[in-house]
Parts: C-alpha cells; structure tokens; sequence
C-alpha cells in the first residue's frame, strides 16, 4: 500500500468511496511511525488507542453519511498544543509528566473536522531552537540525511511529513519554527497571520509572534488543514473574528499579473549561492507564469534578529515564570523552603537554551534597561512592519529564500546560539509584522531540500497558498520523499 | 455644590514635636473589589466564602496555554468610577503585567494597568469634622486582578493556597498626597466608601477584604517645601485601624526624626493587637516588576457612545444628593452629609418624608437621632433595620398630631424595635397617649399646687425658677403623658393665680 504518499485531498476521497477505511489508513500510518521512530525520534508519544478510536468513529461517521471532509484524514500535533488527557511536554523535563486537562482550539477545531489524532511530535524545548537539538527527548534527525538536523522548532512535525509518517502535522512558529523546517526537509509549511489561528491551548513561548500552522506535503495539502483550524476563538483576545476564506477553493487563482516582490535586502551577504541559485531559478520560474517582478526594500529588516532576540526573550521570561513547582510540572526533591523549590524546580526543569532566554529576558525587562532594550526594539518593529506596509503597496506577495542554507550538521551550532540565531534572518520578519508566510521546497543542493518563502500581507494565506498551488502544479520537489521513507 | 474646598492646611493638624511642629502627608491606595460576577479574566464566580479553589478554573490556576479575555463589567464599572469623580475616562489604556515570583500568584504575574490607566485626574470632596470641605486628588485608578491566598493554618509544616480570590477584579483608587491627618485619611476612605457603594461597584465590605486600603505616611517640618520620606503600611481593613496605624506610623517617624534618625522607605504592616506598625521590606529589598504590556491582551479602546451609555446610567451621587436634600429639606450641611452617607440611609429618609408628608427636620432627627443609634448599638446595617421607613413614619405621625410627645415618642421607639409593632399598637399597649385633654391637664395642676403650698408661695413671691420644679411634679402626676406645650401654658396661668 502506498496509501502515505496520497495527497489530502485524495485520501479524503478514498475515505468516502469507502476505497480504505479510517481504521486502515490509521494502522498503515502507526505501522510507518513505529518502524521509522527510533531512527528519526520525531513523535515523543504516540497515541495508538486514541487513534484507532478516532478513526472508528470517523468510519462510523463515514458510514452514517454527512461526515466532515477530513473525517479518518490522520494527523499529528506538535507538543506545544494541549491535548486532553494526553502528556504534552512542550519538550521540555519541566512539563514531562504533565497531562493536559483540556484540549488546545486547534486541537478541538481538527477533532471536531474529523481527523484523526496518530501523536504528539517533538520539538526544541518550549520553541526555542532552530535545531530541534534543545528538546528534554533528544534531537529530531532530518529524513533526508540522519546526521543533519530537522530545523526547529517544529522539528518532530516537520520530520514526520517529510518521512510520510503523518499526512500532515500542526506547527508553531514564532521566528520561524515552522518555516524553516519545512525547508530543511523538503515539505510545504505554513505560518498563518498573527490571529487567524487560536492561540488558547498553544503553549505560550512569544505571545505577541506565536502563530499556530500546519504542515504537509502540498500547498494544496495545507490549504485543506488550515480552513479546519483557522478561525475567530473568544479565548483568545488575540484572534481576529474575520470569516475564514475558501483556501481549497481559492487554490485556482492565477499566478498571472502577480506582483512578485523580490526584498532587496534579503538577496545580500550571508546567502548561500547554491541557495540563491534555486530561489533565482523559483523567481524566474513564477515570471513564465505571468507574474510581474518587482524589487522593493525594507531597510530596517536587518534590524529583525535583533529586534527578535528582545522581545521574544523577554515575552518568554514572563510567560515561563508559571512553571514554578507549585501546581503542574516539575517540582525537585525536598524542596528546604519556597526559595529553594522555585530556584532548584526551575533550575533543573529547564534546559540551557530555555534558561539563556529567560535570562536575556529578565535582564531587557529590567528597570533601567527596559527602555533601551525592550521599548527601543518595539520602536524597531514598528520600522519593520512599515517596510513591509510599503513592500505590499508594491507587489502583492514576497519572495524570498527561508533559511540561507540547507540542512546543517547535527551539533554544528549548538554551541554558538549567535548562528544558530542568523539561521532565522529571513523568517523572524513576518513573525513581527504578524505577516502569513510560507516554505514550500524549490530544488536540491546535492541530496538536501531548499525552500522557497512566500510572504503576504496580512489575511493574505489565500494568495500565498495559491501561488505555492502554481508552483507546485509546475514542479515535483514537494512530491519527493527520502528513499528511506518512499 | 455648597462646598468651599480649600486646601490650605489652616495648621490645626499639625502636630506638635519634642522640637517643633510637624505636618503630616498622606496619600491613600485604595482596593475596591469590583462587584462583578465573574473574575476580571476569566469565567469563574468571585462569590466569597467558597471551599478552597472550588471557584479556580484553569486560567485563574494558570495553565499552561491559557488566556485571559478581559470582562467588559468590570471596564463598565471602572468607568463608572472615572465618571462618578469627575476624572478623565482613558479612550486607551493599556494592561500590563506585573512579574514576581509568590504561590499565590499563579501566573508568576499579576495582569494590571501601569503607564496606561483607565481613570486619571479625579477629585472628591470630603466633609470634615469642623464642618469645613476639603478637595482630594485623584491621580488614577486603574483595574487589576487580585492574586489568591496562602493559607498557614491547620497543615503542619506546609503552607495551603486557595486561589478563588486568584483573578477577581480590582480597581486600584490612587489619591494624591493630599491628606493631612489620620482623621482627613479616615474622611476621604469613607467618602470613596460611600461612591463605589452609591455607583454600585464594590460592596464595600472591609472584612470580606473587598475594600481595604494602603496608606502612604510622611511628616515634614511646618514650612519645609519637600516631602519627607514616605512609609507604606500595607493593607489595614478598618477605619478605626486606618486612623490608629496612621497615627501611630506619624508618631514613630516623628520620634524618630526628632531622635536624629532617619525614616527609611519601605513597606510596614500594621498589627491591630499591639497598635504599632512594623517593617516588612524596604525598599531594596523590593522587587523590579519588569512591568511590560500583556501581549494576550488588546489595549482597551472605549468609544464616546460606550462613555455616554455609562453616564446615562450614573445615579444621583452623594454630593449632588446632600446638595439636594439641602435645598428641599432645608437641612443643615451635616444632616444632609450624614444622610447621604450611603444610599440606602438616604432611601430611608426620603421613605420616611413621603410617609409623613412633609416635616423633613423632625423626621431628619428621628432617622439620624434614636434609628441610627439602635443601628449603631446592635452593628446593624439600614437594611437590617428593625423599623422599617413607614414604621418610623407612623411614630412620626403620632409626634405631629400630639398622640405623643417627642420625649415618651422615644419610648415607642424602642418598644417598636424590641417588640417588631407599629407605632399605635405600642401606644395603645402601654397607655402612653398623650393627655391634651384641657381639663385633665389643669386637674393635676391642681393638684400639684395644693400639694406644694411652700413651694407655691415661693414662686409667687417671684422665685422663677420654681417653675421647672411644677412642671416635673406635673408631668409625674400624668405619668409623662401631658402635652409639654399645654402642660407649660396652663401652668403659667395657673401659679400666676
């Protein structure tokens, strides 16, 4: 059976021709998970039981008729998202026996669809990484290559799809976390604008460029899965109540008389040419297709890593302060006093990256700094988003490489964060104008994926997913899988 | 308004040093617990009194993952408040959060408005004790969650924490350092006592915890321009405690000021049992909140039709009230201050006045007089009241058409309090109609008279002041019953023979 390289759109039509049932396609899938783990370590739980249960119920639905589109489509959620009754660690020893009281409303919208639940995937501890390499369960290997990393950090989920061990994988990014990964492994990926996606249930890394989104072999793919998550949430004052456009639907729209935006400053130093060569050949590639190019320029962009290493760092300080050892979580031994649990709870809960941002964190939050640091790069953002405004007054969508280079070695970076930052110089910019934004692969450098980014203004996905569509429809990159995993 | 606010402080509030006189600077922060159904940022009841963590959902226990949505009752409410002190209702203000690390705040923060409050520049005034008015600022107020409790008691060497209390919404009331006295502290805490219950935001009840109070103490020498250094003794929950604390904090940094020492900024907490403050932590050992905006949450933007639709719902407000009754009832600045002091005890009055038809001095007196002093005896509330508005209005009556007079009506009074009847069923039960039968009145006279020869000699060899001596042997003779104004007027006629 090769019922792992359908797209979504004809595993839902097989479900409803009753061609396999949602029990079939859920074991075919947990067989693929179970075989493939141990190498890549992708899933940090799998959840057998509730997927088999899940899917009998999406072929009772099935069976019954009127069931949702999505009904037995299998999926996986990063374990950032909360999952009712069901661990979600966040990777991280602080939240390793947590149980989730509830579910996440991504969690609830995607059940409510009718997909089917196979796991929860690992991911750099609380988000923050670029590696997957700072995750509590141990690094994610990429696919295409065991000794490279993933990216992160969405690492686990972005694994998974490349190795077609789910059809499609929720992610989150906040500088990055999606997109980048989807370009390490040579899958489509998509950051949706800040408030089109609930946050509720989302573990909080930056509240203000945390965004929830989805994974999956195709734009087309992608499209399917985010119409189900999107959408106004009243439990999340963040969430814009604006009606969810017709993603699948709107997929057709041409290419032609496009604007394509090319940001001059995202094509300078620090760009690898094998890469550059592959986006260039991508840019010229949308021209056959009708689209007009354009060059725009946002002078402040370069401010973004930076600008994003304040105020992520201190956004994180705050929201971590609740894994304090006294209702959930980790809590050490014998705490001596109040002092005591706290320092020793968190000291030995949390990794080094995590206690290296709240520490940045605490330091640009602090009286006497917070206006230099804090405000003057809240100052900057303010910059950045207007390039962007005046970007989009020019082209109608962006165009541009979304890591500089492919997939790097596993325990190259990870002892020099100020790399491993600049891996995210060219996704950190949509996370703080709160732009949708998207990595769909673009070519090979030897055996490695590349990706292509698409950014669009905001409430935008629908344009984004349709030129991703084009592209897709003219090329096979996104359809290639690691021989391993074929 | 019939107010003349001054703040010039006339000295009488200085205090008098081993080495000089010494004015006193106080600013209060008040916390008015916002009578709303549900907690500021999440659904969950804020009703007192429930078991431990019964009313803590997941975002008042903060879970991971969780959000706070903002409660558009307790905005309502703050503006209410902003309106009701004549203050500038922000169009924007902003939260932030407030981050230190304490079991009972769940979230390693409290969600509260810092540079950007919702209310901003008001002014009460306040009555005095010499009748004269004073203006009080208001910097701000701002809303805020309230954190939970830790509970110490009963669990061996742990410590309990019950966040029911975790998330209900606060509006923090800042004065400007304008007080000059524990007692203009203890005035101004009531006037704001008397707004928030007349505006319905807060019930008001200081050992529930709902209203309670920080007060910011300094002292200066008389004619020095600079503020001394401030103390801030934490939450004292009485107004009795208010004054005491402050007074006691005045003399401290007095003694210590005089004695070359120097007052050092830090928080103080008040111990009602042994009357004296104490140090908590000073000002280095305090916290740096890294106060930042909350990014869960939107700036709260209110528009003029959102203001105009509040204003329209502001009731008459204790000034404009006592104003009025002034003007209506001819009552004098303090009667119609103490009527007014909560709405309720103005509701009675004007009950009482409509009952009666008119006579708004007397049934002033009576409401202030005899009720509040059974109120006061027995720690009752106006709603509690043994006597209800038309009762009193009934012995009211009664004054008027003579059945009793003013001194036995008292009598009934507490008659009807003790034994829940009416007016006339006291009177009629215990025989205290009032005589004002003409000829039964000057029959005791008579008698009297015969009775008290010496005395009645005396008087008319022009020994006046006998005469108090024949009105109490009469009034005794009818059991208190004569009419006082007949009794006198009778009795004149008669001894003058």
């Amino acid at each position: 059976m090769s019922l792992h390289t359908h797209s979504i759109a004809a595993l839902a039509e097989g479900l409803a021709a009753r061609r396999f049932s949602a029990v079939e396609l859920a074991e075919h899938f947990l067989k693929r998970i179970e075989s493939a783990n141990p190498r890549l370590n992708a899933f940090v739980t799998i959840t057998r039981e509730r997927a088999l249960a899940d899917a009998r119920r999406a072929d009772e639905a099935r069976a019954k008729g009127g069931a949702p589109r999505l009904a037995g489509v299998p999926i996986a959620h990063k374990d950032i998202f909360c999952t009712d009754g069901i661990r979600t660690s966040c990777g991280s020893r602080m939240l390793d026996n947590f149980v989730a009281p509830y579910d996440a409303t991504v969690v609830e919208k995607l059940a409510r669809a009718g997909t089917v639940l196979l796991g929860k995937t690992n991911m750099d501890e609380f988000a923050m990484g670029s590696s997957n390499e700072t995750s509590y369960y141990g690094p994610v290997r990429n696919p295409w290559d065991l000794a490279k990393v993933p990216g992160g950090s969405s690492g686990g989920s972005a694994a998974a799809v490349a190795a077609r061990l789910a059809p499609a994988a929720t992610g989150t990014d906040t500088g990055g976390s999606i997109r980048q990964p989807a370009a390490l492994v040579g899958i489509s990926g998509i950051k949706p604008t800040y408030g089109r996606v609930s946050r509720y249930g989302m573990i909080a890394f930056a509240s203000s460029l945390d965004q929830g989104g989805i994974f999956a072999a195709s734009a087309e793919d992608c499209a399917y899965l985010l119409h189900a998550m999107a959408g106004f949430d009243p439990r999340d004052s963040t969430s814009v109540d604006s009606p969810v456009p017709d993603y699948v639907g709107e997929l057709g729209t041409p290419v032609k008389g496009l604007r394509i935006g090319l940001v001059k400053e995202f094509f300078g130093e620090g760009l690898d040419a094998a890469t550059a060569a592959l986006v260039q050949a991508s840019i010229d590639r949308y021209r056959r297709l009708g689209a007009e190019i354009v060059e725009v320029s946002c002078p402040s962009l370069p401010l973004s890593v930076p600008t994003y290493y304040v105020v992520a760092p201190a956004e994180c300080s705050s929201n971590l302060s609740r894994f304090d050892g006294v209702r959930f979580g980790y809590r050490c031994e014998n705490p001596k006093d109040l002092l005591d649990l706290y320092k020793r709870s968190r000291g030995e809960g949390f990794g080094a990256e995590v206690k290296r941002r709240i520490m940045t964190g605490t330091y640009v939050l602090s009286a006497g700094y917070y206006d230099a640091y804090y405000l003057k790069a809240q100052k900057v953002r303010t910059l950045i988003a207007n390039d962007f405004r005046r970007a989009f007054a020019a082209a109608d969508l962006l165009v541009c490489p979304t890591s500089p280079t492919p997939a790097f070695d596993l325990g190259s970076k990870v002892d020099d964060p100020i790399t491993m930052y600049l891996n995210d110089i060219y996704t950190i910019g949509a996370n703080l104008a709160g732009l949708p934004a998207m990595s769909i692969p673009c070519g090979f450098i030897g055996h490695l994926p590349v990706g292509l980014q698409l950014i669009g203004p905001h409430f935008g996905e629908s344009r984004i997913l349709s030129a991703a569509h084009a592209f897709q429809r003219e090329t096979d990159w996104h359809r290639r899988t690691p021989a391993a995993y074929a | 308004m019939t107010t003349t606010a001054t703040n010039v402080n006339t000295g009488s509030n200085y205090v008098q040093g081993a080495t000089g006189e010494w004015e006193v600077v106080i600013g209060l922060e008040i916390h008015a617990q916002l009578a709303t159904k549900s907690k500021i940022f999440s659904a969950s009841a804020t009703a007192f009194g429930a078991e431990p963590n019964a009313q803590a959902n997941l975002v008042d226990l903060g879970y991971p993952g969780v959000l706070p949505v903002l409660n558009r009752e307790a905005v309502r409410m703050a503006v209410k408040f902003g309106l009701g002190v004549g203050a500038k209702v922000s169009r924007r203000s902003v939260f932030a959060r407030k981050n230190y690390f304490y079991p009972d705040l769940p979230k390693g923060y409290q969600i509260s408005q810092y540079e950007r409050p919702i209310v901003e520049d008001g002014t009460v005034e306040v009555l005095l004790d010499d009748g004269a008015w004073k203006t009080v600022g208001i910097t701000r107020a701002h809303l805020e969650e309230d954190a939970g409790k830790s509970l110490h008691e009963g669990l061996g060497a742990a410590s309990g924490i019950d966040l029911n209390r975790a998330g209900t919404p606060l509006l923090e009331i800042v004065s400007e350092p304008d007080l000059r006295s524990a007692k203009e502290a203890v005035a101004y805490l009531k006037k704001i006592h008397t707004l928030v219950r007349y505006l319905e935001i807060c019930d008001g009840n200081m050992q529930e915890g709902s209203f309670r109070c920080d007060a910011n103490v300094s002292v200066r020498r008389v004619g020095q321009p600079k503020f001394g250094t401030r103390c801030e003794i934490k939450n004292v929950n009485s107004f009795r405690f208010v004054e005491k604390a402050i007074n006691y904090e005045v003399m401290r940094q007095i003694d210590l000021l005089e004695g070359g020492g120097q007052v050092v900024q830090e928080t103080r907490l008040y111990d009602a049992n042994k009357d004296e403050t104490r140090s908590m932590r000073s000002k280095e050992e305090a916290n740096d909140y890294r106060y930042f905006p909350d990014p869960d949450l939107l700036p709260v933007e209110l528009d003029a039709a959102f203001l105009d639709e509040v204003r329209r719902t502001l009731p008459e407000l204790p000034d404009e009230k006592a104003a009025r009754f002034q003007q209506q009832y001819g009552l004098s600045a303090y009667d119609a201050g103490v009527l007014t002091a909560s709405r309720e005890l103005a509701d009675y009055y004007e009950a009482v006045v409509r009952e009666v038809g008119g006579e708004p001095k007397l049934c002033a007196n009576w409401t202030m007089g005899d009720l509040s002093g059974f109120l006061n005896k027995e720690n009752l509330e106006i709603g509690q009241s043994k006597v209800d508005a038309p009762r009193l209005a009934g012995l009211v009556k009664r004054i008027l058409d003579q059945t009793v007079s003013g001194k036995l009506a008292k009598d009934v009074f507490e008659a009807m309090w003790t034994e829940g009847r009416d007016a006339d069923a006291v009177i009629e039960a215990k025989g205290l109609r009032q005589i004002t039968d003409t000829s039964a009145i000057e029959r005791a006279i008579d008698e009297v008279m015969a009775a008290n020869p010496k005395q009645l000699a005396e008087y008319r060899s022009g020994k006046d002041k006998l005469f108090g001596f024949f009105v109490g042997q009469t009034m005794k003779a009818t059991g208190g019953k004569a009419n006082p104004a007949q009794l006198n007027e009778l009795l004149k006629k008669k001894l003058g023979g």
